[in-house]
C-alpha cells in the first residue's frame, strides 16, 4: 500500500518534531517514518532534506546505506531469517531453502499477495538456541522448516496454501 | 507472597518464556495461589531457558527449561511449594554450570527485575558511582588503568590509556559514546547485560564521564535488539527521574547525560569511527585515523568510544577496587572474559571465566560438546572476522596473547562450534559473502575483493584450475589485508585462511 502525499507529510512532520528536527538523530527520524508508514517513501526526502538542512543526496544516501530502511513497501509480515555463522551451524541454510520454497521468493523478495517479505539478518543475539528466526518483533529459537510452517500459520487464511 | 521470576530475555521469550509466564499466571489463579510474577532478565545458561525460579523467603529454587506444556504438570506437583519435578533443579547458585563460574560483570545477572533500580542497589549497585563522585578525575582514570582493563569490543585496547587521552585533551564537550552495536555472530553478552542489568552500563558510563569530563552520553545500539531497547528506555528513563542520572548526579551537583540511539542493520557500525559518523546522523563510512576518537570524536570533540562490556565492568572496578580485578586473569589479559558458546552446542550461554582458562574447558565441560551429539569438528573464535580452529588448537588459553599466536582473536568473546557435517569451504565463500555484504565500501580490496574471492572459491569448489585459483585466492586475501583502512577487509581473510589452512579437504 503506498501512502497518500498527506499520509507521508504528516509521518514527516511527526518525527522531525519527535526529534527536534535533529540532524545527528536522522536514523531516529527514518525509523519513525517506516514503523508509521511501514517504509520511507521518495517523497519523504525532499521535507527531510529542507527541515534538517541537508542535501537530498545526503538522505538518499543514508536510506540506502542501511539495511533497515526500505523505499518500496513491504509486505504485511516481515519475516528475518539468520543467516549469520551461530545459525548456519544448526541448519540455518536448509530452513532458508525451505522458507523460500515454501513462500515462493527470494530472500529480499515480498510474496505476490503482498503477505509476506522475506529478509536475511546476520545475527539476532540468539546464539546459543538456533537457528534463528525474527518475526514483526519478536524472535523464535531452534527453528526448525515444521516449526516455521506453524509460525507463519496464524498469518494465512485458514486451508490456504500460500503462493 | 511468593515470588516466581520468568525471564525477559530475548533467548528465553525466544523458548516460549513470555507464554510460560502467562499460563503460571493463568494456573496460580486457577488454584486461587497469590503469586507474585517478576520479570527478571537471564542468568545465561540459555540451554535452560525458560529457567523458572521461585522465592517463597527460604531461599530459591530453579525449574528448567518450563515449557507451557509444563505449567499444569508442575502446579500438580505442588509447585510453586516446595515439590519434586524432573524439572526441579534446586538451587540456581548451585548448578554446576552457573557455580563453576567467575561471574563478576554477570554477578547480578538473572537475579532480579532488570528494570527495578532498588533491586539493583539492593545488589550492591552504584557502589562504584558513588565512590567516583568524590574522587578527582584523575585518580578514577588511574584506577582504571591500575585494573589493567582491556576493551571488550574486539581490539583489546587498554581503557584507561583511552581515558588518559580524553581526559587530557580540553574541550567545552566531551562525551563518552557506549558501542551496543554486538554485530559478531555467536555473540550476546552485550544484550545479555543489557536485558538483565542495564543499571551496570549506565553507572558505568557515567563513571567515564566523570573520570573524563563529559557530561553527555549515547548509547549506540543495534536495533535487531529490540528487548534490550526496552529494557534499556525503561531504565534510562527511571536513572533520569530518580537522580541517578541528569543535571545532579546522586545530589553531587555533577552533570550526566544519556540518550539511547538505535542503528539500522549495519555491521560496520560497529566499527567505531563508522558509529560516529551513524550517531551523527550519516552513512556509517570508516573514517581515517588519526585523529583518534578520543582526540576528536563524535561532533569533532574528545570521545570516550567504549564496548558496553568495558563499561559495564568500570562499575565494578570502582566498587571493589582495581586490585580485585587485576588479580583475576593471566599475563596482560586481567580480569574475566565471557565466553559466549553458541551454534551446534549442547550446553550453550554465557560463560564468564577468568582469562586463560584453556577454550576446551568451554567447549566441553561447560559446552557438553554438540547439540546434534555428533564429534565437534570445527571452532570459530571472536566473530566472523575470526578464525576457524581445528582440534589441535582447542587446549590453546582463553587470553589474548596466546590467542594471537595462534593466529586467532578472541574479539568479543563469541564461540561458535559445528560439527562435523559442516562444509568450511562454503564457511570460507561465506566469509567473503559476508564482507562483500557487510563493507561500507571505502576500499576496493573489501568491496571489491570480498566478490572476487566468492568467485574465486567457487573456481577452487569446481576444480577447474585448483593451483591457479589458489595462487589468486592467496593474492586476494594478501591485498585485502594490506589495502584496508579497517579490520572489516583487514580480517576477512583470517577465517578463509584458517578454513583453508585446517581444513583443506573440504576445498576440493
Ligand atoms: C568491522 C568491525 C566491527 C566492530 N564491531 C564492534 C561491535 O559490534 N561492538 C564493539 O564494541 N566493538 C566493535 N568493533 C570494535 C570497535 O571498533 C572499537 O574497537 C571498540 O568499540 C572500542 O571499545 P573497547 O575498547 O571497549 O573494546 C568493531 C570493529 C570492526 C573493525
Ligand atoms: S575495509 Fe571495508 S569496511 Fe573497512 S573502511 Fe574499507 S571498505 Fe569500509
Amino acid at each position: 500500500m503506498t501512502p497518500g502525499p498527506e499520509a507521508t507529510e504528516s509521518a514527516v512532520r511527526d518525527a522531525l518534531d519527535a526529534h527536534e528536527a535533529r540532524a545527528d538523530a536522522l536514523l531516529e527520524i527514518l525509523h519513525q517514518v517506516q514503523d508509521t508508514l511501514g517504509h520511507i517513501p521518495r517523497e519523504a526526502v525532499p521535507p527531510l532534506a529542507r527541515a534538517l538542512n541537508r542535501s537530498r543526496a545526503e538522505i538518499q544516501g543514508v536510506i540506502g546505506f542501511y539495511h533497515d530502511f526500505r523505499q518500496e513497501p513491504a509486505g504485511a509480515t516481515v519475516i528475518h531469517l539468520c543467516r549469520a555463522e551461530a545459525c548456519q551451524a544448526m541448519g540455518a541454510g536448509a530452513l532458508e531453502r525451505h522458507a523460500c520454497e515454501r513462500l515462493g521468493i527470494g530472500l529480499h523478495e515480498t510474496t505476490p499477495d503482498g503477505r509476506f517479505t522475506l529478509e536475511p539478518v546476520y545475527c539476532l543475539g540468539n546464539c546459543a538456541c538456533t537457528p534463528s528466526v525474527r518475526i514483526g518483533d519478536t524472535v523464535y529459537a531452534r527453528v526448525t522448516p515444521e516449526r516455521f510452517d506453524a509460525l507463519i500459520d496464524p498469518y494465512l487464511d485458514p486451508g490456504e496454501e500460500p503462493a | 507472597m511468593i515470588r516466581v521470576f520468568v525471564p525477559r530475555d530475548t533467548t528465553a521469550a525466544a523458548l516460549g518464556a513470555d507464554a510460560v509466564a502467562a499460563a503460571i499466571l493463568g494456573e496460580a489463579a486457577r488454584c486461587g495461589l497469590a503469586i507474585e510474577l517478576v520479570r527478571n532478565g537471564s542468568r545465561g545458561a540459555c540451554w535452560l531457558e525458560p529457567l523458572v525460579e521461585v522465592d517463597d523467603g527460604h531461599g530459591r529454587r530453579a525449574f528448567g527449561p518450563v515449557s507451557v506444556d509444563d505449567v499444569p504438570d508442575l502446579f500438580v506437583a505442588g509447585f510453586p511449594g516446595r515439590c519434586d519435578h524432573p524439572l526441579a533443579l534446586g538451587d540456581p547458585a548451585e548448578i554446576p554450570w552457573l557455580a563453576r563460574q567467575h561471574r563478576l560483570t554477570f554477578a547480578r545477572a538473572g537475579l532480579a527485575d532488570p528494570v527495578s533500580l532498588d533491586d539493583y542497589q539492593a545488589l550492591g549497585g552504584l557502589a562504584g558511582l558513588r565512590k567516583a563522585l568524590v574522587m578527582e578525575p584523575q585518580a578514577i582514570v588511574d584506577a582504571v588503568k591500575a585494573s589493567g582493563l582491556r576493551g571488550r569490543g574486539g581490539a583489546a585496547f587498554p581503557t584507561g590509556i583511552k581515558w588518559q587521552t580524553v581526559h587530557d585533551t580540553p574541550a567545552e564537550q566531551k562525551y563518552i559514546a557506549c558501542n551496543a552495536d554486538e554485530g559478531d555472530s555467536g555473540t550476546f553478552a552485550d544484550r545479555l547485560l543489557m536485558e538483565a542489568d542495564p543499571y551496570q552500563l549506565i553507572e558505568g558510563m557515567a563513571i567515564a564521564g566523570l573520570a573524563v569530563g563529559a557530561t553527555q552520553g549515547f548509547i549506540y545500539l543495534r536495533s535487531e535488539y529490540p528487548r534490550a531497547r526496552d529494557t534499556l528506555e525503561q531504565a534510562i528513563a527511571h536513572a533520569g527521574r530518580t537522580g541517578v542520572l541528569g543535571d545532579d548526579i546522586l545530589g553531587s551537583g555533577r552533570a550526566f547525560h544519556l540518550e539511547l540511539r538505535l542503528g539500522a542493520n549495519a555491521y560496520i557500525c560497529g566499527e567505531e569511527t563508522s558509529m560516529l559518523e551513524s550517531l551523527e546522523g550519516k552513512r556509517g563510512l570508516v573514517r581515517f585515523k588519526p585523529p583518534l576518537p578520543a582526540i576528536e570524536g563524535l561532533h569533532g570533540q574528545p570521545t570516550v568510544i567504549n564496548n558496553v562490556l568495558s563499561l559495564a565492568a568500570a562499575s565494578s572496578i570502582l566498587a571493589d577496587g582495581p586490585e580485585a580485578y587485576a588479580a583475576l586473569g593471566s599475563g596482560r589479559s586481567k580480569g574475566t572474559l565471557t565466553v559466549q558458546l553458541g551454534g551446534n552446542v549442547k550446553r550453550g550461554g554465557l560463560v564468564e571465566l577468568p582469562f586463560g582458562t584453556p577454550l576446551r574447558t568451554a567447549l566441553e565441560d561447560y559446552g557438553g560438546g554438540t547439540a546434534s551429539g555428533r564429534p565437534l569438528r570445527a571452532v570459530q573464535v571472536g566473530g566472523p572476522l575470526g578464525t576457524y580452529l581445528p582440534e589441535a588448537l582447542w587446549d590453546t588459553p582463553l587470553d589474548y596473547e596466546a590467542f594471537a599466536e595462534v593466529g586467532g582473536m578472541l574479539g568479543h568473546g563469541g564461540v561458535v562450534l559445528f560439527d562435523d557435517t559442516v562444509d568450511m569451504g562454503h564457511m570460507a565463500r561465506f566469509a567473503m559473502e559476508f564482507c562483500a555484504v557487510e563493507s561500507c565500501g571505502k576500499c576496493t580490496p573489501c568491496r571489491v575483493g570480498s566478490v572476487r574471492g566468492m568467485e574465486v572459491i567457487d573456481r577452487l569448489r569446481a576444480g577447474d584450475d585448483r593451483e591457479g585459483a589458489l595462487a589468486l585466492l592467496e593474492e586476494l586475501c594478501e591485498t585485502m589485508e594490506d589495502g584496508s583502512l579497517c579490520a572489516m577487509g583487514g580480517l576477512t581473510p583470517k577465517p578463509v585462511r584458517s578454513a583453508l589452512e585446517h581444513f583443506p579437504e573440504d576445498f576440493c
